[in-house]
């Protein structure tokens, strides 16, 4: 018998703690499709961090590293330095990595630390149960922006693959969306692609990923999905930024 | 039994820090106990620079001293800031070419010697440090010429060791003044 | 042993790291211990090791904690402003039981304070200066000497209990130049680390490293282990020395360089006829409490001496119980207590 779905070797055969629809799922199953195919399960050590993910060392079957909020770039740089053979990501979500993290992800990229990370952009904080992030679009009701994000008080939603792309230290940048299976799939060939960006040595990589937060955003799943698509893909450009052509 | 507290000070860039250390590292190949405690602060170069050097046959308490045997100068506001900080019978020993002043202490010897002059007509400004050290070696007995010779071979770079004769002389006109 | 140098505290710091077998050192530069981070700066690149300027103390302790996880030797140096910044990765250092060596040159504060030595961290390396029940293992050496032979003990202690393993010292010390001997051979133990993250290789389940969990009876268990660890360092790590103390009018507790001063205090003091000891701890976590103890029973009075408003007295208070006086004589804002001060206040306490 053909077998024509299987879960990866990579992710751990347990329930997921996420809210129905949350798309975190589907990143973390993309991420392990690909330690699969690349067969780097035994090498990789990946950081966890601060949100909802906190706890995905649990999904991971790879060695897994807890970081303090914001910090995992730095936490990555420490354990890729100390070993150089080896392959190292973060998943960070968008308070962690472009609000109190800023710091740590502009210098991990700005140095080409050879990691790679997976930053997962739902424009709300989930786990402390939807604040402005740093990501919120415009006129976006969040508990802490309840009359809508208003850029003269709150500033504007920060684009942190444009920016990142400005530094000599990156290699690999892109933005994908999860809203559908054709972006899912682009998805999946950007992450394999900033893995073996890494694999090759060549500098920083980080894959940006439009995601929803149903639970957060008072949508269903479905909506939420629509939500993405009319509200966050105007604002934040997929594509490329940086490394499409590069040899792996 | 032997037992130093010296106070170097002067504008930093005279090469305060370097003739302590250098006395320092003479000491202990002596198999005297020796530490040396520098001023630090973000003034690298034109502030003002001392440091604090023990050298004795005794374990050393602490390195910070609050008197001195004996104060070597190198600019007035740290002869004014010091020379009360000398024992009775001690030492003040200052570069005559930089400092127009005289400490007015009576229980004390001093030495007032042109260094800055001296090592300027020797070609190099930067063994006026150096001409004032050999006084001190005169004068206390501290280390001698062998040991501090020693001491320079260990301390400066390679590339650096063809001034160590002029370094000697330069002491050795401090010694003699 | 070799041959006698003249080196810096500070210096003397790094190499002994390398000696020790640290090749990670993570740092961000702030007096009076950039020194350790320039030493590391030249000597990593030559031998195979990685010095690293982070982008802040905040990053530069991350990196530490991540090195740590995969099982080697690291270290990161501050000094007290840095050293608050890296608090809330010491307490994740702390609850992910991982072995690193933190040091802390000391200088006056609070704020941004002055860069002249002080004494002033005491309370935040011994009672856990991060969130949360727990504790560093905190060495405090005297002399440049003392620096290298603690600094290299350091890393065995931080790999023996897998924690976080602090140098105390401060302003005076890293700077000072002293003679120091170094050994042919260090001490270097070997300790099995079978949980570190180094990558599964397929052979083996995945580690985790993490400092959290959810469900209270099990982060209890957590912090009973914690509590049972401490408690075996308690018992088996304290070291002190006890100068002069048997007799004595009054015993001086000093650490640091600190307690160089009061040696020359004790001198000063025989001249006039008063017998003066001293209880330098050299662990101030674990505390020597039994010296304290001991010696409560049989002297007049007690003095701690400080460069701090009166920090170390509160666990000398402690040791000694009531069973005698204990008076403070301290100095702030990087002045250095005297020797003639110290004495005087000796003097006004035996009314001599």
């Amino acid at each position: 018998m053909a077998t024509v779905f299987k879960k990866p070797h990579a992710l751990r055969d347990v329930p997921l703690h996420y809210c129905p629809g949350c798309t975190h799922g589907i990143v973390h199953r993309l991420i392990s499709e690909v330690i699969d195919e690349l067969g780097i399960e035994g090498s990789t050590i990946g950081v966890s961090p601060v949100g909802c993910t906190y706890n995905n060392y649990l999904y991971f079957n790879c060695d897994m590293v807890q970081a303090s909020h914001g910090r995992a770039p730095a936490v990555a740089t420490g354990i890729r330095r100390a070993l150089p053979d080896k392959t190292v990501f973060t998943y960070q979500g968008d308070g962690d990595l472009a609000a109190i993290g800023t710091a740590e992800i502009v210098h991990a990229a700005t140095r080409g630390e050879k990691i790679t990370t997976i930053f997962v952009n739902n424009a709300i904080y989930g786990m402390t149960s939807g604040q402005m992030a740093p990501t919120t679009l415009l006129n976006q009701v969040t508990t802490t922006t309840p009359y809508g994000r208003k850029a003269d008080l709150h500033g504007f939603p920060i684009h942190v693959c444009e920016m990142l792309a400005t530094l000599e230290g990156t290699a690999f940048i892109e933005r994908v969306s999860l809203h559908d299976i054709k972006n899912i799939n682009n998805a999946k060939k950007a992450i394999k692609k900033a893995f073996e960006v890494q694999l090759a040595g060549k500098g920083f990589s980080i894959v940006e990923i439009l995601s929803t937060c149903p639970s957060n955003w008072g949508l269903n799943p479905l909506e939420a999905m629509k939500w993405l698509q009319e509200n966050m893909l105007p604002v934040y450009q997929l594509g490329n930024f940086k490394g499409k052509d590069l040899e792996v | 039994m032997m037992h130093q507290e010296i106070i170097i000070a002067g504008f930093g860039g005279q090469g305060i820090l370097s003739a302590g250390r250098l006395l320092a590292y003479a000491g202990m190949l002596e198999k005297k106990n020796v530490s040396w405690l520098p001023s630090y602060g973000p003034e690298i170069r034109g502030g003002t620079a001392n440091c604090h050097v023990i050298i004795s046959e005794d374990t050393i308490g602490s390195p910070i001293l609050n008197s001195a045997t004996t104060l070597i100068v190198m600019n007035k506001p740290s002869l004014e800031k010091f020379e009360n900080l000398v024992v009775s019978g001690g030492i003040i020993i200052s570069d005559s070419s930089l400092i127009d002043k005289k400490s007015e202490r009576k229980d004390i010897t001093t030495y007032e010697i042109p260094a800055t002059k001296m090592a300027s007509d020797m070609g190099n400004t930067t063994y006026a440090n150096i001409i004032l050290l050999g006084k001190l070696i005169a004068k206390t007995g501290v280390i001698s010429v062998e040991s501090f010779e020693q001491g320079l071979k260990k301390v400066l770079p390679q590339k650096y060791h063809h001034m160590i004769p002029e370094e000697i002389k330069a002491l050795e006109m401090g010694m003699n003044y | 042993m070799g041959e006698k140098l003249l080196m810096k505290g500070n210096e003397v710091i790094a190499e002994a790291a390398i000696r020790a077998g640290c090749r990670h050192y993570f740092g961000y530069p702030i007096t009076p211990q950039t020194e350790v981070a320039h030493y590391m700066a030249k000597r990593m690149p030559k031998i195979g090791g990685v010095f690293l300027q982070a982008e802040s103390e905040v990053a530069a302790i991350n990196m530490v904690y991540g090195a740590a996880c995969t099982g080697v030797r690291v270290m990161t140096s501050s000094s007290s402003p840095g050293i608050s910044l890296k608090q809330e990765g010491i307490s994740y250092i702390a609850g992910a039981e991982l072995p690193a060596v933190i040091v802390n040159i000391m200088r006056a504060g609070p704020g941004l304070g002055g860069i002249l030595p002080a004494q002033g961290d005491y309370f935040q390396a011994v009672k856990g200066g991060g969130h949360g029940d727990f504790k560093m293992l905190v060495l405090a050496p005297c002399s440049v000497q003392e620096l290298y032979e603690l600094t290299v003990e350091a890393f065995n202690l931080a790999d023996k209990y897998r924690i976080g393993t602090m140098i105390l010292g401060d302003g005076t010390l890293g700077q000072m130049m002293e003679a120091v001997e170094f050994k042919d051979e260090e001490n270097i133990v070997h300790y099995e680390k079978n949980w570190a993250t180094n990558g599964t290789n397929m052979e083996r389940d995945h580690n985790i490293i993490t400092s959290i969990d959810t469900n209270p009876e099990i982060l209890e268990s957590w912090n009973l282990r914690l509590q049972d660890k401490y408690k075996q360092i308690t018992e088996n790590e304290v070291r002190v020395e006890e100068y002069n103390c048997d007799g004595a009018d009054l015993i001086v507790a000093a650490y640091g360089s600190v307690a160089r001063i009061v040696k020359n205090v004790i001198k000063m003091a025989q001249k006039e006829g008063i017998k003066v000891g001293l209880i330098r701890p050299i662990t101030l976590w674990p505390f020597p409490v039994n010296s304290f103890e001991k010696y409560a029973e049989v002297t007049k009075a007690f003095l701690t001496v400080e460069m701090s408003a009166g920090q170390m007295v509160e666990d000398v208070r402690l040791a000694v119980n009531g069973k005698a006086p204990v008076s403070f004589y301290g100095r702030t804002g990087g002045i250095i207590p005297t020797q003639q001060e110290i004495l005087d206040k000796i003097k006004s306490i035996l009314n001599r």
